[in-house]
Protein backbone atom coordinates (compact mmCIF):
# COMPACT_ATOMS: atom_id res chain seq x y z
CA UNK A 1 0.00 0.00 0.00
CA UNK A 2 1.42 3.30 -1.09
CA UNK A 3 0.20 4.82 2.14
CA UNK A 4 -0.08 8.40 3.30
CA UNK A 5 1.24 7.44 6.75
CA UNK A 6 4.55 9.22 6.21
CA UNK A 7 2.74 12.54 5.78
CA UNK A 8 0.91 12.64 9.11
CA UNK A 9 1.88 15.66 11.24
CA UNK A 10 3.86 17.06 8.30
CA UNK A 11 3.17 20.25 6.41
CA UNK A 12 1.77 19.23 3.05
CA UNK A 13 0.57 20.82 -0.14
CA UNK A 14 -2.60 19.51 -1.74
CA UNK A 15 -3.46 20.03 -5.39
CA UNK A 16 -7.13 19.50 -6.12
CA UNK A 17 -9.01 18.52 -9.27
CA UNK A 18 -10.28 22.07 -9.83
CA UNK A 19 -6.72 23.41 -9.67
CA UNK A 20 -6.87 24.78 -6.13
CA UNK A 21 -3.77 24.58 -3.96
CA UNK A 22 -4.12 24.09 -0.20
CA UNK A 23 -1.31 23.88 2.34
CA UNK A 24 -1.71 22.63 5.89
CA UNK A 25 -0.63 20.08 8.47
CA UNK A 26 -2.00 16.62 7.75
CA UNK A 27 -3.65 15.31 10.88
CA UNK A 28 -5.36 12.28 9.41
CA UNK A 29 -6.32 10.25 6.37
CA UNK A 30 -8.18 7.06 5.49
CA UNK A 31 -8.33 4.22 2.94
CA UNK A 32 -10.03 6.40 0.33
CA UNK A 33 -7.33 9.07 0.73
CA UNK A 34 -9.77 11.45 2.38
CA UNK A 35 -7.53 13.86 4.26
CA UNK A 36 -7.91 16.16 7.27
CA UNK A 37 -5.71 19.26 7.36
CA UNK A 38 -5.26 21.66 10.26
CA UNK A 39 -4.16 25.29 9.98
CA UNK A 40 -4.88 25.04 6.28
CA UNK A 41 -4.58 27.93 3.85
CA UNK A 42 -5.49 28.18 0.21
CA UNK A 43 -2.80 29.62 -2.05
CA UNK A 44 -4.27 31.59 -4.92
CA UNK A 45 -1.87 32.03 -7.84
CA UNK A 46 -2.26 34.65 -10.51
CA UNK A 47 -0.11 36.37 -13.12
CA UNK A 48 -1.11 39.90 -12.11
CA UNK A 49 -0.50 39.71 -8.36
CA UNK A 50 1.67 37.79 -5.94
CA UNK A 51 0.34 34.66 -4.26
CA UNK A 52 -2.57 35.32 -1.92
CA UNK A 53 -3.00 33.08 1.14
CA UNK A 54 -6.53 32.60 2.41
CA UNK A 55 -6.83 30.98 5.87
CA UNK A 56 -9.28 28.06 5.88
CA UNK A 57 -8.67 26.47 9.29
CA UNK A 58 -9.50 22.80 9.80
CA UNK A 59 -10.39 21.19 6.50
CA UNK A 60 -11.54 17.76 5.39
CA UNK A 61 -10.78 17.08 1.75
CA UNK A 62 -12.54 14.23 -0.02
CA UNK A 63 -10.13 11.76 -1.59
CA UNK A 64 -11.95 12.00 -4.94
CA UNK A 65 -10.97 15.66 -5.21
CA UNK A 66 -7.26 15.14 -4.62
CA UNK A 67 -4.74 15.11 -7.45
CA UNK A 68 -1.51 15.22 -5.51
CA UNK A 69 -0.19 15.46 -1.98
CA UNK A 70 3.35 16.75 -1.53
CA UNK A 71 5.48 17.00 1.59
CA UNK A 72 6.66 20.59 2.06
CA UNK A 73 10.27 21.23 2.95
CA UNK A 74 9.61 23.91 5.57
CA UNK A 75 13.02 25.57 5.24
CA UNK A 76 12.61 26.01 1.47
CA UNK A 77 8.95 27.01 1.76
CA UNK A 78 9.61 29.67 4.39
CA UNK A 79 12.52 31.10 2.41
CA UNK A 80 10.20 31.89 -0.50
CA UNK A 81 8.48 35.26 -0.47
CA UNK A 82 5.09 34.28 -1.85
CA UNK A 83 4.23 37.92 -2.57
CA UNK A 84 6.83 38.01 -5.33
CA UNK A 85 5.63 34.87 -7.12
CA UNK A 86 3.52 35.31 -10.20
CA UNK A 87 2.29 32.14 -11.85
CA UNK A 88 -0.59 30.72 -13.81
CA UNK A 89 -3.04 28.83 -11.61
CA UNK A 90 -2.78 25.04 -11.99
CA UNK A 91 -5.24 23.93 -14.67
CA UNK A 92 -8.22 21.81 -13.63
CA UNK A 93 -8.35 18.11 -14.49
CA UNK A 94 -9.65 17.28 -17.97
CA UNK A 95 -10.68 13.71 -18.68
CA UNK B 1 -3.35 -6.49 -11.44
CA UNK B 2 -0.67 -7.11 -14.04
CA UNK B 3 0.20 -3.45 -14.34
CA UNK B 4 0.38 -3.20 -10.57
CA UNK B 5 3.03 -5.94 -10.65
CA UNK B 6 4.91 -4.16 -13.42
CA UNK B 7 5.03 -0.99 -11.35
CA UNK B 8 6.22 -2.93 -8.33
CA UNK B 9 9.21 -4.20 -10.31
CA UNK B 10 10.01 -0.60 -11.24
CA UNK B 11 10.41 0.78 -7.72
CA UNK B 12 13.55 2.88 -7.25
CA UNK B 13 13.59 3.71 -10.96
CA UNK B 14 13.29 7.18 -12.43
CA UNK B 15 9.87 7.74 -14.02
CA UNK B 16 7.92 10.69 -15.43
CA UNK B 17 4.24 10.93 -14.57
CA UNK B 18 1.96 13.07 -16.72
CA UNK B 19 -1.22 14.10 -14.95
CA UNK B 20 -4.63 14.93 -16.38
CA UNK B 21 -4.06 18.58 -15.48
CA UNK B 22 -1.09 18.59 -17.91
CA UNK B 23 1.50 18.68 -15.12
CA UNK B 24 4.48 16.39 -15.67
CA UNK B 25 6.51 15.25 -12.69
CA UNK B 26 9.77 13.31 -12.77
CA UNK B 27 10.98 11.41 -9.74
CA UNK B 28 12.11 8.13 -8.25
CA UNK B 29 9.22 5.66 -7.92
CA UNK B 30 9.06 4.74 -4.24
CA UNK B 31 5.86 2.75 -4.07
CA UNK B 32 2.58 1.99 -5.76
CA UNK B 33 -0.69 0.46 -4.51
CA UNK B 34 -3.67 -1.39 -5.97
CA UNK B 35 -5.29 1.86 -7.15
CA UNK B 36 -2.01 2.71 -8.93
CA UNK B 37 -1.54 5.62 -6.54
CA UNK B 38 2.11 6.52 -6.89
CA UNK B 39 4.70 7.84 -4.46
CA UNK B 40 7.62 9.72 -5.96
CA UNK B 41 10.81 10.89 -4.26
CA UNK B 42 13.18 13.63 -5.30
CA UNK B 43 10.63 15.12 -7.65
CA UNK B 44 11.03 17.72 -10.33
CA UNK B 45 8.20 19.41 -12.19
CA UNK B 46 8.78 19.81 -15.91
CA UNK B 47 8.64 23.46 -16.95
CA UNK B 48 9.36 24.64 -13.42
CA UNK B 49 9.26 28.30 -14.46
CA UNK B 50 5.57 27.97 -15.30
CA UNK B 51 4.75 25.84 -12.24
CA UNK B 52 6.54 27.23 -9.18
CA UNK B 53 3.76 25.84 -6.95
CA UNK B 54 5.80 22.79 -5.98
CA UNK B 55 9.19 24.43 -5.41
CA UNK B 56 9.38 23.30 -1.78
CA UNK B 57 8.12 19.77 -2.44
CA UNK B 58 10.64 16.93 -2.38
CA UNK B 59 8.36 13.89 -2.41
CA UNK B 60 4.72 13.41 -3.26
CA UNK B 61 1.74 11.09 -3.43
CA UNK B 62 -0.15 11.08 -6.73
CA UNK B 63 -3.68 9.74 -6.96
CA UNK B 64 -3.88 6.93 -9.51
CA UNK B 65 -7.12 8.26 -10.99
CA UNK B 66 -5.49 11.49 -12.23
CA UNK B 67 -2.52 9.90 -14.01
CA UNK B 68 -2.62 10.17 -17.81
CA UNK B 69 0.72 8.58 -18.68
CA UNK B 70 3.73 7.13 -16.91
CA UNK B 71 6.97 7.19 -18.87
CA UNK B 72 9.02 4.15 -17.91
CA UNK B 73 12.72 3.43 -18.35
CA UNK B 74 12.57 0.97 -21.27
CA UNK B 75 15.74 -0.85 -20.21
CA UNK B 76 13.95 -1.96 -17.04
CA UNK B 77 10.82 -3.30 -18.74
CA UNK B 78 10.91 -6.79 -20.20
CA UNK B 79 8.44 -6.22 -23.06
CA UNK B 80 8.53 -9.86 -24.17
CA UNK B 81 7.63 -11.04 -20.67
CA UNK B 82 4.90 -8.39 -20.44
CA UNK B 83 3.47 -9.44 -23.80
CA UNK B 84 3.31 -13.07 -22.74
CA UNK B 85 1.77 -12.17 -19.41
CA UNK B 86 -0.96 -10.02 -21.00
CA UNK B 87 -1.79 -12.82 -23.47
CA UNK B 88 -1.97 -15.34 -20.64
CA UNK B 89 -4.22 -13.05 -18.63
CA UNK B 90 -6.63 -12.35 -21.49
CA UNK B 91 -6.74 -16.07 -22.34
CA UNK B 92 -7.61 -16.87 -18.73
CA UNK B 93 -10.36 -14.21 -18.86
CA UNK B 94 -11.88 -15.82 -21.98
CA UNK B 95 -11.87 -19.30 -20.42
CA UNK B 96 -13.69 -17.97 -17.38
Amino acid sequence: MSSLQGYVDRRVILILQDGRVIVGVMVGFDQKSNVVLSESKERVYSMDEGVEEIPLGLYLVKGDMIVLIGELDDAVDQAVDLGTIHAEPIPPIRY
Amino acid sequence: MLIFSVFKTLTDQQVTVELKNDLSITGVLKSVDQFLNIRLDNIKVLDEARHPHMMAVKNCFIRGSVVRYVQLPSEHVDTQLLEDATRRESLAAVKR
